[in-house]
């Protein structure tokens, strides 16, 4: 798995490439945490265009990341999520947490709306 | 067309993704579609997983996988040899977990379900545990 971050306006937008699972989601929670902090972010848009295969472990990062941000005041949004992806989100409830989008773009401006309010 | 294998490997995390790949290029013989192909890697993940994190507590053993299929019906079995699961129908609840400090979702049995179309469950405790799964394939 390779994650690659930035940020814009404290939002901090993680772009993860290969597949998450309980192997590699130890590395993606270390390293958003850590770009969280460091960045002063509030908020998180991650983007799973490149995200060949997820199970479950997915699932406990990204609500552990919900925690972690609502501390914060702020939010997460998912941009391009695969079908499957968005099927694993849906059973866990999570489509009910936080907003999925079609592209980064629409994630990133619905976090920036949130974030001058 | 009968066909199976059984392989065994440690216990470690970096072999998650080995054991859904083992199990996605045993039954690409049949010429699954990729959403089936997917659905297989995804249970077997989560299996393996479990076994790894519950049965074994991350503390090392031997995790058993064995494909079968015959003509379009595969099945998988992941076995190990750890701590066993003392009560099956609440850790088959969507969203139990015994190990919310891992930040696990608790949602492994209800993807297994909800991917495969049979799923069974034997334990015993300080036994171990062994989930048996089928699936039809729909192609011909």
């Amino acid at each position: 798995m390779e994650i690659t971050w930035k940020t814009l306006d404290h939002i901090l937008m993680v772009k993860i490439c290969g597949d998450i699972d309980h192997h590699t989601c130890e590395m993606l929670r270390q390293q958003v945490d850590q770009a969280l902090e460091s960045t002063n972010s509030r908020s998180i848009l991650f983007s799973f265009a490149q995200v060949s295969f997820m199970d479950s472990s997915g699932i406990g990062v990204l609500i552990g990341r919900y925690k972690l941000v609502q501390r914060l005041g702020g939010r997460i949004a998912v941009a391009c999520p695969s079908d499957r992806v968005r099927e694993i989100f849906r059973l866990s409830a999570l489509d009910k947490l936080f907003p999925f989008f079609e592209t980064e773009e629409a994630a990133l401006a619905d976090l920036k709306g949130g974030n001058q309010k | 067309m009968k066909n199976q294998m059984r392989i065994f490997f440690d216990a470690v995390s970096e072999n998650e993704a080995f054991a859904r790949l083992v199990a996605a290029g045993f039954f690409a013989q049949l010429n699954p579609t990729l959403a089936e192909i997917t659905d297989v890697k995804t249970a077997v993940s989560e299996a393996v997983t479990n076994a790894i994190i519950h049965g074994y507590e991350g503390k090392g053993g031997t995790v058993e996988l064995f494909c079968a299929y015959d003509e379009n019906r595969l099945q998988i079995e992941v076995a190990d040899r750890g701590i066993g699961i003392p009560n099956i129908a609440q850790a088959m609840e969507p969203l139990y977990t015994s190990k919310p400090e891992l930040e696990r979702s608790g949602m492994g049995f209800t993807i297994m379900e909800t991917f495969m179309d049979k799923m069974r469950v034997e334990s015993i405790p300080h036994f171990g545990t062994r989930v048996y799964m089928e699936k039809d394939l729909k192609t011909e």
